[in-house]
């Protein structure tokens, strides 16, 4: 009875409405759903109740791995404590731990790095064990040598293992004598032409030939032959003398098209080491990971395993304990050199847990204790595939990511859906400082095959909401629906290769561009239905609006497109172009969601904003597009309406995006030159030198050293 | 008057431009009625004489001699000057069809200075009027046309304003006038303001009674502008619209003054420095259409409840009606606000980010935002209905009361109340703004308005308290004592005679230890309970249940009945 009258009503027959229904039940819940935290982590594993460890940790971090770490307490039955600074007191890992400790002002150094602070904590709090996540105090080898010192477990390596890993030089021969392969090179100085020839054939090529006293890629020649190689022996030395008085060179392997590749350890305090698997970690920009998985496509078994093996040499080498990262160069014929080792927590670990349903922050803990290691070599599988987005505040449209801060007025992370996981820190309300990472969440998701996991890292960046600060999901989502990335032909160089005039959004094709003016259209008529529907009993009768067909005009940048419009039931048939898009969904405007079937496939978008003068701002494809949707009378007359002048920006500096001023280089009446350094803005962790665009003369100065401002924030005016 | 010139000048290009169009017209009719001599005066003789049928045809004539206004020429100048005529921006504001007209027909009857020559009549004269919908809800409309004698204000124009306006009162609904007029017609004198004397009467009249929109879209000027300055709501069309009294060329005669029209009367000005605008818009075309918007948080007159909405369109399916989610229904919880207010009492937060994650779909319009931007005044929507929203901003001026935000916030909760729209206030104040600034300038007069405004307000008044509400600040801002039907408070919230600080030094002058009193004092009275112990609260709730509760207390309060004592009209603090 009821599956008849959805059928009549929607005047389309059964099956196709019910299609379209059980898609909106799928959504449903979307809206409703809770806070990230209390969600069950979904690499858990059971563990020993028998097996005592610590009955507090205190966690010497924050943001999301500390959230990560307290999660893995509670499972242990492990009581918490968390550290945080003043500005973080309501933070979501301070909620979430059984006790909080203030342990300074905002700025790190005067909080998260204090390490006078944190062990006044540890003892005013009977702390057992530290674990220090990752930044911050994880590598210090101070800290956990006061640690010792006051006989609290420190939840990592050794100090000696710091050390000897901390230090690059010290860590390669250590790779050396422990036979991991390290990038060939000549240790010595290079004489003459013919012996650097003679070398770069033993090291085989190509090869670098740089100035011993380079850097800033001065000096610095890559050569693929002999002849090569002498040109480049000739240029480099020349170049080396007029560049730093020194023309001494060194000649060491190139790695062409390197992708960077690491491999998850495990070790305990009894002499045994595990190799978990590697991590490809090759999407980068300015050297910091933005997507990552597991396992790689490049690898095949030997080369894991051989890979697997030298880490696990290293690790001995060192008599590593706790979780550590070999991290390798691999080169397009798959060899590989050792880069270095970082002994701690990664970042990217929970796609190493999804693939080997291991708890690593517990194997640490039961590590630190001085428990053995439960699993042996054989026992670590790969099931599936695993993805990790990392998911930052900050606007991919300038150079792949400046970050951006604000109140996250809305936040939804789209735990409804199927195996994804998001390990994040923050919360509806929360503010993203200028004090501390711009990271939002690490988002997860895996699945059976690669395919499967890329698949649902789509759904799950769709459904993903983030209001009141600008983020990067335009650029992730780009990636992973790249064909480049999809075919997994990736390198450190994908960004720069793929976009080389930097991020510009989603491009869209004449199909996609069609069903995002449609869903505009269609949101700005059920916006129009709505507001004709006023409720109660009035004195003066509203004259129904009766209307089935429309006509408009959508604007998407320059270009616009009329449209026809005409509903039948729940159903939206637009027709632009002679082209015909039919839409359905479940059209709430007080969600930011927009779950629509467009021309039968299902679509998540999301509506950032809806005025009065028609424009909608839509997420779409992950890209945010700003709509015009007109009548077709108010677009006739728009074309009356004058151009406004916008702010010749040639001449004043905004600052592009909030920070400090670490300095300002010239002063009114100083004549700037085009290129010339005006101001030196810092920004989580970052110094940007913001340049003159044209040579004129300083009008006035708005800032000064010291002073925080805000994107947009008036800088300097030129005349 | 600068105004006026433009009118006049404007009337000699039109002057020249009818004749060039009768000649049009004459060569047309001539293959019609040929025998017919060449002059007007006969011309109508015959057509009173003979057939009805081009009586008929006359109407047509008239009528499309209307549509056209003052020529396809001035149209195009008014184009050009990226304005639009008054008749598109009927059809712009009102739905489709919808507009019906009245007074086409009408023409000046200025018989002085060559006015009374048929050239110089126009079918309709200088302004458009007439009845339409807006999303099919009822409303009238006068647009002046500046084509025809630059929208010069005659007697004839005056009257079918004065007209419609009647009309609107008596059957109750809305009149919103799109002002573009060069002023007074001169050739006309003591009729033009007779005219505009008519129209601010019924302005007075129907002032709480009706709500009355202006939209300024071009000069309004001289004693033209106080027909926009009686309305409820003044908006403004940026770089095209000015307001003032005298015009730059009589302020640098009288003052000496050198003033652009925009400085002097622009819709920057008015928005930021004057306050006598309420809100500007970039063009025409977003001025119309935002007052389409905003025309759906209006009632039409003082005699209908606060309008609700359907919340969703799809809510008349039943069916899918449960499969939408959940959040824009009344009870949603709103997480984000646990932690909106910053720990450090000092801390600013935005007080618009607490409206809009409590409103109906984060929809808010607000009046005046760039003026006195310590308070922040606007239309919103709870579950579906209107409500209007009085909230400190923390942001600006720590939230204080001045002589300005004062002004504003009365003028508002009085429009609700007038209106029958509930008043929700959110209140984190410091006090009112000291110094001798103020003080000359009485906000000892304009604070009582607010304070009038909100204690005669009879319409539902919820009250939150977000963080500080201290010394008489508290007591204005909609407190239980002037009737408030349910005050809250956040956790947050410190009611106070004053800062701890302040306080403490008056209470233990002299005493050494002033830290420590600080800090007991803190205890004792930064937090809600002293005001929740004496019941000046009704409860302290969680600032994620705000919206929720606020819903609820609507859905209550919607049938709540208060009567102020007879009076022939209260005297409020002007």
């Amino acid at each position: 009875m009821t599956l008849w009258m959805i059928g009549n009503m929607a005047a389309h027959s059964v099956p196709s409405t019910l299609k379209r229904l059980l898609f909106a039940v799928k959504y449903s819940p979307l809206q409703s759903r809770c806070c990230a935290v209390q969600r069950e982590a979904q690499y858990s594993t059971i563990s020993i109740p028998s097996e005592k460890t610590f009955d507090k940790i205190l966690i010497a971090n924050r943001g999301e791995i500390a959230c990560r770490v307290i999660k893995t307490c509670k499972k242990m039955g492990i009581q918490t404590v968390a550290v945080h600074s003043d500005v973080d007191s309501s933070a979501v890992h301070v909620k979430m731990a059984d006790e909080a400790v203030c342990v300074g002002s905002a700025p790190t150094s005067k909080s998260y790095l204090n390490m006078d602070a944190i062990m006044d904590a540890i003892r005013v709090t009977g702390a057992q064990a530290v674990h220090p996540g990752y930044g911050f105090l994880s590598e210090n080898k101070e800290f956990a040598k006061r640690l010792a010192a006051e006989g609290v477990a420190f939840i990592g390596p050794d100090t000696h293992a710091i050390q000897a890993m901390g230090d690059k030089i010290e860590s390669k021969l250590i790779a050396k004598a422990a036979k991991v392969n390290t990038i060939p090179g000549f240790d010595g100085v290079v004489k003459t032409a013919e012996e650097a020839v003679k070398i770069a054939q033993e090291i085989g090529y190509p090869v670098m030939i740089k100035a011993s006293a380079g850097g800033g890629g001065k000096g610095m020649r890559i050569a693929w032959n002999d002849e090569e190689t002498r040109e480049g022996f000739r240029f480099s030395s020349q170049e080396a003398a007029s560049s730093f008085g020194d023309d001494r060179l060194l000649i060491e392997k190139y790695i062409d098209n390197p992708r960077h590749i690491e491999i998850q350890v495990l070790a305990d305090k009894h002499g045994n080491a595990l190799w978990l698997n590697e991590r490809e970690c090759s999407i980068q920009r300015r050297n910091q990971k933005v997507v990552e998985e597991a396992p790689s496509t490049f690898l095949d078994p030997v080369t894991r395993r051989a890979m697997g093996e030298q880490a696990v040499q290293l690790a001995k080498a060192v008599q590593y304990s706790s979780a550590g990262t070999v991290e390798f160069l691999v080169d397009s014929k798959k060899n590989f050199y050792f880069l270095e080792m970082n002994t701690r927590l990664q970042v990217e670990h929970p796609i190493t847990e999804c693939i080997t349903g291991l708890d690593l922050v517990e194997q640490m803990i039961r590590v630190a204790k001085g428990y053995q290691l439960q699993h042996t070599q054989d026992d670590i599988p790969i099931n599936g595939w695993a993805i990790e987005c990392r998911v930052y505040a900050e606007d991919p449209y300038k150079s792949f990511g400046l970050p951006s801060i604000g109140r996250l007025s809305q936040y939804q992370e789209p735990l409804d859906l199927d195996k994804v996981r998001v390990d994040s820190g923050i919360q509806e309300g929360s503010d993203i400082s200028i004090y501390y990472d711009p990271m939002i969440s690490k988002l997860i998701t895996y699945g059976a095959t690669r395919a499967e996991a890329l698949g649902r890292m789509e759904d799950a960046l769709d459904n993903y909401v983030i209001r009141g600060v600008t983020h990067n999901i335009p650029l992730l989502r780009e990636i992973i629906t790249h064909p480049r990335f999809v075919s997994g032909h990736i390198s450190t160089n994908f960004l720069p290769e793929v976009y080389p005039d930097g991020f510009k959004g989603h491009q869209l094709e004449a199909d996609a561009k069609r069903e995002l003016l449609a869903s505009a259209a269609v949101l700005y008529i059920a916006a129009e239905l709505r507001s004709a529907k006023v409720l109660g009993t009035q004195r003066v009768a509203s004259t129904p609006v009766e209307c089935s067909h429309w006509e408009l005009c959508v604007e998407l940048g320059e270009e616009r497109q009329d449209v026809e419009i005409s509903k039948s039931g729940t159903v939206y048939t637009v027709e632009m172009d002679g082209a015909k898009v039919e839409v359905w969904g479940a059209l709430n405007l007080a969600s930011p969601l927009l779950p629509l079937t467009i021309n039968g496939t299902q679509r998540m978008l999301q509506c950032l904003s809806r005025d009065a003068a028609g424009v909608i701002v839509l997420q779409y494809l992950g890209t945010l597009f700003k709509v015009r949707v007109l009548s077709k009378l108010a677009a006739e007359l728009n074309s009356y309406m004058p151009e406004k002048v916008s702010e010749d920006t040639s001449s004043i500096l905004r600052s592009p995006m909030p920070g400090t001023v670490v300095a300002v280089s010239v002063k009114p009446g100083d004549t700037v030159a085009e290129g010339q350094e005006i101001c030196v803005i810092e920004a989580m962790k970052m110094q940007n030198s913001l340049t003159a665009v044209k040579q004129a003369k300083v009008k006035s100065v708005h800032c000064k050293p010291g002073e925080t401002v805000g994107e947009g924030d008036l800088l300097v005016e030129l005349e | 008057m600068a105004a006026i010139s433009v009118a006049r000048s404007s009337c000699g290009l039109i002057n020249g431009l009818k004749v060039s169009l009768r000649s049009v017209t004459r060569v047309k009719y001539g293959a019609v009625s040929a025998t017919v001599p060449q002059t007007s005066l006969h011309r109508s003789c015959r057509w009173y004489s003979v057939s009805h049928l081009s009586v008929k045809e006359r109407i047509d004539q008239k009528r499309q001699a209307a549509l056209q206004g003052g020529g396809q020429q001035r149209i195009e100048a008014q184009h050009k000057r990226g304005k639009l005529t008054a008749r598109e921006r009927v059809q712009l504001l009102l739905d489709p069809e919808s507009f019906v007209e009245t007074d086409m027909f009408v023409e000046h009857r200025c018989a002085d200075f060559g006015m009374e020559q048929d050239r110089n009549k126009f079918p309709g004269d200088s302004v458009v009027t007439g009845r339409g919908r807006i999303n099919g809800r009822l409303v009238y409309v006068f647009s002046q046309d500046f084509t025809v004698f630059g929208g010069s204000l005659s007697g004839a124009h005056a009257q079918k304003i004065c007209k419609i306006m009647d009309q609107a009162m008596t059957v109750g609904a809305p009149v919103i006038g799109l002002n573009d007029s060069g002023g007074a017609r001169i050739q006309e004198g003591v009729e033009s303001l007779a005219g505009y004397a008519d129209i601010f009467l019924r302005n007075v009249m129907a002032s709480g009674v009706i709500p009355q929109i202006s939209l300024i879209m071009g000069p309004c000027a001289g004693g033209a502008v106080y027909s926009p300055a009686l309305t409820d709501f003044t908006f403004m069309v940026k770089d095209t619209s000015y307001l003032f009294i005298t015009g730059p060329d009589v302020v640098k005669s009288v003052t000496n003054e050198d003033v652009t029209q925009e400085e002097l009367g622009g819709a920057k000005t008015h928005t930021t420095v004057s306050g006598v605008a309420h809100r500007a818009f970039e063009n025409d075309i977003e001025a119309l259409l935002n007052l389409r918007e905003f025309f759906n948080f209006l009632p039409l007159s003082n005699q209908d409840p606060a309008v609700t909405f359907a919340l969703i369109e799809l809510i008349t399916n039943p069916l899918l009606f449960c499969l939408i989610s959940h959040s824009f229904f009344s009870d949603r919880l709103v997480p984000s606000l646990d932690n909106i207010v910053p720990l450090e009492s000092t801390k600013a937060y935005d007080m618009l980010d607490i409206i809009h994650a409590i409103v109906d779909e984060r929809d808010f319009f607000e009046i005046m935002p760039n003026y006195a931007k310590n308070i922040v005044v606007g239309f919103a929507r709870m579950n579906g209905r209107t409500v209007g929203i009085v909230g400190n901003q923390p942001k600006v001026a720590s939230g204080c009361l001045d002589i300005n935000s004062s002004v504003k916030g009365a003028r508002f909760v009085r429009f609700c109340d007038a209106f029958n729209i509930p008043i929700i206030t959110f209140v984190d104040v410091p006090g009112f703004l000291p110094g001798t600034a103020q003080e000359y300038g009485g906000i000892i007069r304009h604070g009582a308005k607010l304070l009038f405004a909100f204690a005669e307000a009879t319409v539902p008044k919820i009250t939150i308290i977000t963080r500080k509400a201290y010394g008489g600040a508290y007591d204005v801002m909609s407190s239980k004592h002037l009737r408030g039907d349910v005050n809250y408070a956040w956790p947050t919230a410190e009611v106070a005679v004053m800062g701890a600080k302040g306080a403490v030094q008056i209470i233990f002058r002299g005493k050494e230890n002033q830290a420590e009193a600080e800090a007991e004092y803190v205890e004792k009275f930064a937090n809600p309970f002293p005001a929740a112990v004496r019941g000046f609260v009704d409860d302290i709730i969680e600032p994620a249940t705000t919206r929720k509760k606020i819903c609820q207390d609507l859905e209550v309060l919607a049938s709540k009945k208060q009567v102020n004592p007879w009076k022939k009209h209260a005297n409020i603090p002007l």
